[in-house]
């Protein structure tokens, strides 16, 4: 990336973004997010925004305009189970192969892990997070915790002021996703103006549909060498109505829970069986499995076998 | 006179970029870096002081550049150096160790002779900066 040779006027030089794309392998990275994530089109169409912005500003940075080190902090707000995290850690791989970070690495931090029990205890704590997350992705879940207004000594406010100035002044050598749930966010950033105005990309994810959490165990019965019968699709398609009218439900973390319980329903149906069984016996997860939950016990019995 | 002591010693003071790119090296053998200063500059001081703890679970020199500027800042007329320490099995010692700050003066060591039994002659070097109390060495 060298400056640009004064001779030439910028306006004439040229530059394939498409060998750009195509050397940065940012495409293999996106189709795999397309891939591997299911629904979130808004994150996605973010991602695939701030990816080409990158594009471009690497670009522009090789025909020698001004680019100054863009802002890529970020929000990612929305209710539990919507894939924060995952996107998080995919967006740490995006930064690193467009060259914006140096390593790619996620450091996943909450309250506790920035905020001292003590009077000094805090600032050293955080800079010492900060600098194991240095030249990656420092990930701060349910951010909104770091500010107790009802508690103005709380030293929460301390780890938000080194947050800030390290936000700012190192802008280059770290990159800070907060993330939590929206309408606490939005408080969090309404009493602290300074992070809102240090972060240049506020991302929803949404809830998933019914749809979306079926194909998502769909994904993780195939990952784990599982396969679904016709019935057990049916179950749990019922399954998911249920889930979401409880309390507690965090998409597709429950959903993923909720696999694995049936898995664990599987293997003792299988071992009260007892006989010979086939590998097919083994991979199958049966309409008996899913239907066993106690989301169905509480549920009206229309929907039980 | 200027002090050499650890790697590179024999080398012009490495820039800031240069410090960076052995730090990196360093994180990359998977060896934990820490900041240590002195004003005692004799060879055979090898208990430097501490500045705050080695850093573990570091990817990237900037954390340690940041530990390294601010030293800087607090003992400017003192000895800085990094350690890089090999916690493997078999070695567990420092690997790589380089002064990264010097004072701005450094009136350099006196060359003793000590006479011993059968006129034999013991040499040893004192650094002419002990003679002044900690602290109040190199101005």
């Amino acid at each position: 990336m060298g400056d640009a040779a004064p001779a030439t006027p910028p306006g004439s030089r040229r530059i394939d973004l498409r060998t750009l794309y195509a050397d940065s392998e940012i495409g293999p990275l996106l189709a795999e997010l397309d891939n591997d994530l299911v629904g979130l089109e808004p994150v996605k169409r973010r991602i695939r925004e701030i990816a080409a912005f990158l594009l471009v500003t690497r670009a522009r940075e090789q025909l020698g305009l001004s680019s100054g080190a863009p802002t890529l902090h970020m929000a990612f707000t929305g209710n539990p189970g919507t894939g924060k995290t995952t996107v998080a850690l995919r967006m740490a791989g995006i930064l690193h192969r467009l060259g914006f970070i140096r390593k790619g690495h996620l450091v996943s931090v909450t309250r506790d892990d920035l905020v001292g029990q003590y009077i000094g205890h805090t600032a050293p704590k955080t800079k010492e997070i900060l600098k194991r997350a240095m030249g990656g992705v420092l990930f701060i879940d349910e951010a909104y915790y770091l500010h107790r207004p009802e508690n103005e000594k709380d030293y929460g406010q301390e780890a938000i002021e080194i947050l800030l100035q390290v936000m700012e002044n190192q802008r280059d050598d770290l990159t800070v996703i907060l993330a939590g749930y929206r309408d606490r966010m939005d408080r969090f950033f309404e009493s602290n103006p300074g992070f809102r105005s240090r972060i240049a990309h506020h991302v929803h994810f949404p809830d998933f549909a019914d749809a979306e959490l079926l194909s998502i165990v769909e994904k993780l019965a195939l990952q784990a060498e599982y396969r679904l019968s016709e019935e057990a699709r049916v179950a749990l398609r019922d399954y998911i109505v249920q889930r979401r009218l409880q309390p507690n439900f965090a998409n597709a973390r429950s959903i993923r829970n909720a696999f694995d319980r049936s898995r664990l329903r599987q293997a003792m149906r299988l071992v009260e069986i007892g006989a010979e069984i086939s590998a097919d016996d083994l991979v199958m997860i049966e309409a008996a499995d899913i239907r066993g939950s106690s989301v169905f016990a509480n549920s009206l019995p229309k929907s039980s076998p | 006179m200027r002090l050499t002591q650890g790697t590179f010693s024999y080398l012009p003071d490495l820039t800031d970029a240069q410090i960076s790119a052995q730090i990196e090296y360093a994180l990359g053998k998977g060896w934990a870096l820490g900041v240590e200063y002195t004003d005692d500059p004799h060879p055979r001081n090898t208990y430097w002081e501490m500045w705050g703890l080695p850093m573990f679970d570091l990817h990237d020199a900037a954390g340690v550049m940041q530990e390294v500027t601010a030293c800087r800042a607090a003992q400017p007329q003192k000895y800085v150096r990094i350690n890089a320490f090999d916690a493997t099995r078999g070695w567990e010692t420092v690997r790589l160790s380089f002064i990264v700050h010097r004072p701005a003066d450094e009136p350099g060591f006196r060359l003793e002779r000590t006479e011993d039994r059968g006129r034999t002659i013991r040499y040893t070097l004192h650094a002419y900066a002990t003679d002044k109390p900690p602290g109040r060495r190199y101005g």
